[in-house]
């Protein structure tokens, strides 16, 4: 199944995703960000706000 | 009977002046901050304008890392438009040190009489005859408060809006995606502040560089993510290291500053939402520490009056719309529109505007007097917005 993951090692825990999310598929629980996959759409708006590049698409 | 009159959610600015107003005024105030320090990870360029701080705050040397006397602005071609602070009105004067300045807010708050609880963050709301039952997690334990009022100060990543039917979502041309660098090793003049523009630099937002003191300096960018083509971050660092192949990062800040001008309403039944989370930080500068802090204080005076007439509508908190709008309202409607006009350029445009501009004096230093000379060169770009500007 298509998901989106967080790469830990790229995220700066900085809430940006958050913000654009329509879905209220993620969240910045204290330094650490919290995807749910059952609530995405995949609509990829997280994606491209991140300003590290930490998440992606995987199958 | 509640547990609290007010729950603030959220240590930043915004938070700590609201709570601190709130407690001042004689409610219980409880102030949570879901991280275990306050203020950190910073996120923010930590410019602020001097005259508009010192209404809240004595400056201190403990938190104020350089003034700034001019900005010097680069177009895409590299030429310079110099601002120089001269009069009052100046959009930044001082660059501070937010890890310090968060702090020194919080305690104000405590000092006021607010409770402040650290790693403690709120997960839910739900109202109930007419007052609210807020769920919070501290330090791992989870736990019910009551409250007549909550004021979310919860930053850009902010819940209490969506949990209380505010829409707070912002669309991918609503948002800066921003990557800092706190650098040393690099050249620079300790009282100035640059700034980049143009899509060649920065699509959608712009590049800056600002001096905390004489040998390290914030340099970072903000990318529009609806038209920029590559990360924030790639961005950056072709930039700096062309510019500054020799400098060191010592620091890395990341974030996202909403740029929709801020919403139509920030306030629902028992509810208000102050700062980045009612999206008030200005749609060009990206500047919203003194907003957040001028609302902070609207909605902790709102919340007394509310609690003295024990009215926590939406309809009587109304009156905090009143009172950001008349104050900051009408300057973010008028850069909200200017950020319009300005996405539409193309560098050529800017190159030419900067070259008309090149060697003159502009004594003040802020959107509004650039946009003016602007006009006076180039009516024809601003002519439609005319009314707001003058
Ligand atoms: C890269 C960058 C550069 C910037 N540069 C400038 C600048 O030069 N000048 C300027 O004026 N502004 C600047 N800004 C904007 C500025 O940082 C913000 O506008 C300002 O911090 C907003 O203050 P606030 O109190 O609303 O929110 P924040 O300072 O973001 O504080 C929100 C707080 O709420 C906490 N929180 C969130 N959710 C919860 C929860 N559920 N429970 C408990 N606590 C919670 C967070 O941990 C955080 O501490 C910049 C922003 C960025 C990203
Ligand atoms: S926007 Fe990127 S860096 Fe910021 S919290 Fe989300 S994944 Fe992490
Ligand atoms: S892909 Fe869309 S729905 Fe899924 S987490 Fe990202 S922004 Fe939310």
């Amino acid at each position: 199944m298509k998901r989106i993951i967080v790469n830990r090692y790229k995220c700066a825990y900085c809430g940006a995703c958050v913000s654009v999310c329509k879905f209220d598929a993620n969240e910045l629980v204290e330094t650490y960000l919290e995807i749910y996959p059952e609530k995405c759409t995949l609509c990829m708006a997280c994606v491209k706000t991140c300003p590290m590049g930490a998440l992606e698409v995987v199958e | 009977m509640t547990d609290y009159d007010v729950v603030v959610v959220g240590a930043g600015p915004g938070g700590s002046i609201a709570a601190k107003t709130a407690a001042e005024k004689g409610l219980d105030v409880l102030l949570i901050e879901k991280r275990q320090e306050i203020g950190v990870p910073v996120r923010c360029a930590e410019g602020v304008s001097k005259e508009d701080l010192e209404k809240f705050v004595k400056p201190d040397k403990r938190w104020i890392a350089a003034e700034i006397e001019k900005a010097w602005i680069f177009s895409p071609d590299e030429t310079k438009i110099e601002l120089s602070a001269e009069k009052a009105g100046n959009e930044v004067g001082y660059v501070l040190e937010r890890k310090i300045f968060d702090r020194h807010l919080a305690r104000l708050a405590s000092k006021a009489g607010a409770e402040v609880r650290v790693k403690t963050s709120a997960v839910g709301l739900r109202r109930e005859n007419g007052i609210v039952r807020l769920k919070i997690r501290s330090l791992g334990r989870e736990e019910e408060v009551t409250t007549k009022i909550v004021i979310g100060a919860d930053g850009i990543e902010s819940k209490v809006g969506k949990w209380s039917g505010i829409d707070t979502t912002l669309k991918l041309s609503e948002i800066e995606s921003c990557v800092q660098y706190l650098m040393t090793n690099i050249e620079f003049e300790s009282d100035v502040t640059y700034f980049w523009v143009g899509k060649k630099f920065a699509p959608g937002g712009y590049i800056w560089l600002f001096p905390k003191g004489e040998d390290a300096a914030n340099v970072g960018i903000g990318v529009m993510p609806s038209i920029a083509e590559k990360k924030a971050k790639e961005y950056l660092d072709e930039f700096v290291r062309k510019k500054f192949p020799e400098g060191e990062i010592v620091e890395v800040v990341v974030g996202g500053v909403p740029i929709n001008g801020g919403l139509k309403s920030a306030v629902a039944d028992n509810v208000m939402l102050v700062g980045d989370a009612a999206r008030f930080a200005d749609p060009i500068t990206g500047g919203g520490i003194i907003n957040a802090m001028k609302s902070g204080y609207y909605a902790g005076i709102t919340a007394y009056e509310a609690v003295v007439e024990e009215d926590y509508s939406a309809k009587f908190l109304k009156k905090y719309d009143e009172r950001w709008k008349n104050d900051f309202g009408k300057k973010l409607e008028r850069n909200k529109k200017i950020q319009e006009k300005l996405l539409k350029m193309d560098d050529e445009t800017f190159n030419k505007i900067a070259k008309s501009l090149e060697g003159m004096k502009i004594e003040e230093f802020s959107v509004k007097r650039l946009v003016l000379e602007v006009f006076k060169k180039y009516p024809k770009l601003f002519w439609d917005v005319k009314d707001l500007i003058f």
